[in-house]
């Protein structure tokens, strides 16, 4: 059974398969919102088999055995921590006190990949898109982290499941952590690499970044990490804001559904109506704004944990 | 070489540049301390092509100078000829002269308004202004028979005459336009990440802006007051209400301000123009042989002053032509307003002055700084280029090729 659900429902297969959904409605979301028509259902998947089949080109100067090792374990670290995540019910498959860290590490993994990845690559391209990799990860994980963590401050427990099960007997304290809810979006922008934080691939400056070097099936792994992780990110904010639950385990799994395609909308409005910012700008922005934002949070978190209690 | 410095170069291919052409970047972590601007990938030879064609076949090589201002280079041209000829055109070719400048104004203001929205990562702006531009260019299609070269000049006059049924089609894009170009204002002025992307970029003050002999919105935007149109004004500029607009910003914000109000005012010319439009011939005819003679004729193209200058000999040929398009002057300041600025600002200070990289370029000699000119025969090209490739390890002088 635990290979079944890491292999293939909730794990591998299905999470593939829901990252090709999810890519695929954000970019027709994304399409309609510009006036566009935007792609068929099946362009991710159509794009994913196609950089299957291309040749894999690595460059001379690369580190040969870090060059293909890192898209694996980026893709690898995703799925892991989706194993964690409560997805039709409040608990997830394999819940224990402390997970809620271990998935955030297991998130951090793939963004330390595309550093590493265009590190190894030798390009001066991908060498600036890895510094803005690492430039950005610690300007936006610090709010993420507190974001998260402070619902957590309030359930009293450092376990996803846990802090699900606690919101979801008290659906009225979700009101509170609105203000941690709008951090954990907008940093999640610059997990993702999204506009207006896509400044590690920023197309028009460094081409693509990290990942200019990446070509194939390498590539295609990356990307399928970058889509899981999309799926990842929109089930944690579900799991964590959003712990609404009817008991009957279809039902809640189309909630599920629901809750992160509503999320994604969110994402796919941010991307539309910005333009990318700069890097100092990110910086300014993260740590002036959104980490005071986490920290005021925190305080009234804190505060009402004595007052509940 | 300090080692905290990193040089990339941006092209001569690469996403942002719609055209190749090198800039040398050199980075102090994210910052620009230097930038040497490298054009001249795309030689053309249409000068010299010009020279060896009658002056008919000439409009359609110098129509094709650029993709976008294409109609202010062939009017300058047949100005200049006019001009030699002592031809003077009627006034309802004039005003339709104008029309078309004008709408290739708004297609190339349009244009220009989406790639500086993609080069800042917002690509939706590029979306909304390249949808309205296709408006216009079908209005441009209707009317000249072309979407981007429209063919519609000729020497002596316009090829084509504006129907009645053109007029209301014209009224009613700009009408759109007009609704769609307030919004652009609104978002220009207002929207925070564009202010915070634009503002202070590729700055250019108005003693630079002399001082580099910038032309066109670049100018404008820092507060000189040019514009050929009014300045000197041709074809029928001399009746129109021409606004001059400038701005005193003198980054990247303001030359998106500029651009943005002069849709509105050439929205203004169009409507004037449709309205006041005399009737009439719209062609002269003209000899085909130019008394000798040689004339400097200039436009108002919508990335600034185009300049032409035309020698004739007597025949029907041209003796020497020469066109100094508007991104030509502009790119004398580029290097001053890429150094200081962050990489992420690269693309749009470049996108900024509207860049044409193929109208730019021109053939140059190879001196030796003496005064000596360096021709290069064929064999010696040749061999040049086998021992290049023979360093990298390629030996070629095994192929056969055919002889010239």
């Amino acid at each position: 059974m635990a290979f079944f659900n890491i292999l293939i429902f909730p794990g591998f297969v299905f999470l593939g398969a829901y990252a090709l959904v999810l890519a695929f409605l954000d970019r027709k979301l994304y399409a309609r919102l510009q006036n566009r028509q935007g792609p068929p259902w099946f362009q991710p998947l159509a794009d994913f088999l196609k950089l299957l089949g291309k040749e894999t080109v690595i460059p001379v100067d690369a580190d040969k055995k870090m060059f293909v090792f890192l898209p694996v374990l980026a893709l690898a670290a995703v799925t892991t921590s989706y194993l964690y995540i409560p997805l039709w019910g409040t608990s997830s498959l394999y819940p224990f006190e402390g997970d809620l860290i271990v998935i955030l590490y297991l998130l951090t993994l793939p963004t330390l990949c595309f550093f590493l990845g265009g590190w190894y690559s030798t390009s001066v391209y991908a060498t600036l898109g890895s510094v803005r990799v690492l430039t950005q990860l610690f300007s936006y994980e610090v709010p993420l982290f507190m974001a998260l963590l402070t619902p957590a401050l309030l359930a009293g427990t450092w376990s996803l499941s846990g802090i699900t099960q606690y919101y979801a007997a008290h659906p009225l304290y979700i009101l509170i952590n609105i203000p941690a809810l709008i951090v954990a979006v907008i940093s999640c922008q610059g997990k993702l690499e999204r506009v207006p934080f896509d400044l590690p691939e920023a197309e028009t400056e460094i081409v693509s970044g990290a990942f200019v070097e990446y070509s194939g099936r390498l590539y295609a792994i990356f990307r399928m990490a970058i889509d899981s992780e999309l799926v990842v990110v929109c089930s944690l904010i579900a799991a964590v804001f959003l712990p609404f639950y009817t008991g009957v385990a279809i039902a809640d799994f189309g909630l599920y559904l629901v809750k992160t395609i509503a999320i994604l909308f969110i994402f796919a409005l941010f991307r539309s109506v910005m333009a990318r910012i700069r890097i100092e700008q990110m910086v300014a922005f993260c740590w002036k704004i959104l980490t005071p934002l986490a920290l005021i949070q925190l305080i009234v978190n804190l505060v009402l944990k004595g007052v509940l209690a | 070489m300090n080692s905290k410095r990193i040089t990339i170069p941006m092209g001569p291919q690469h996403p942002s540049l719609k055209e190749p052409s090198c800039f040398t970047i050199t980075l102090e972590g994210e910052k620009v301390v230097n930038a040497v601007v490298g054009v001249g990938y795309n030689h053309r030879g249409l000068e010299k092509a010009s020279e060896m064609r009658t002056y008919i076949q000439d409009l359609y090589i110098i129509e094709r100078v650029c993709g976008i201002c294409s109609h202010t280079h062939s009017t300058a041209f047949c100005q200049a000829i006019e001009e030699l000829a002592g031809v003077v055109i009627p006034p309802r070719a004039a005003y339709i002269r104008v029309i078309m400048a004008e709408l290739e104004r708004l297609h190339s203001h349009l244009l220009w308004l989406g790639i500086a929205g993609h080069e800042i990562g917002f690509d939706t702006l590029l979306m909304y202004s390249w949808r309205d531009r296709e408006q216009v260019l079908d209005i441009l299609a209707m009317l000249g028979g072309n979407r981007v070269n429209y063919g519609i000049n000729t020497l002596g006059g316009v090829r084509r005459d504006l129907e009645p049924h053109m007029v209301d089609d014209i009224r009613q894009v700009l009408n759109y336009l007009e609704e769609q170009d307030k919004y652009y204002i609104d978002l220009a002025l207002r929207e925070t990440t564009l202010a915070a992307r634009l503002g202070g970029v590729g700055r250019l003050s108005h003693e630079d802006a002399i001082k580099y002999g910038a032309v066109g919105p670049v100018a404008r935007s820092s507060g000189v007051h040019t514009d050929t149109r009014v300045d000197e004004p041709y074809a029928a500029y001399s009746e129109m209400p021409v606004n001059v607009i400038t701005d005193n910003h003198c980054d990247v914000f303001g030359r998106t301000v500029v651009r943005v109000l002069e849709i509105m005012d050439s929205i203004g010319i169009i409507r004037y123009a449709l309205e006041n439009i005399p009737d009439g011939e719209i062609k002269v005819n003209m000899p085909r042989k130019i008394p000798a003679g040689e004339m400097l004729s200039r436009t108002e193209a919508p990335r600034g002053e185009d300049v032409h200058y035309v020698r004739s000999n007597g025949t029907d040929k041209p003796d020497r032509v020469r066109v100094r398009a508007a991104s030509e002057a502009n790119w004398h300041g580029m290097a001053h307003m890429l150094e200081g600025d962050y990489l992420a600002d690269v693309p749009i200070i470049i996108a900024a002055i509207d860049p044409c990289y193929s109208c730019t370029d021109r053939a140059f000699v190879l001196s030796d700084g003496n005064g000596g000119e360096q021709v290069w025969d064929w064999q010696r090209l040749r061999q040049y280029s086998l021992d290049f490739y023979r360093k990298r390890g390629v030996d070629a002088s095994k192929l056969k090729i055919a002889k010239q």
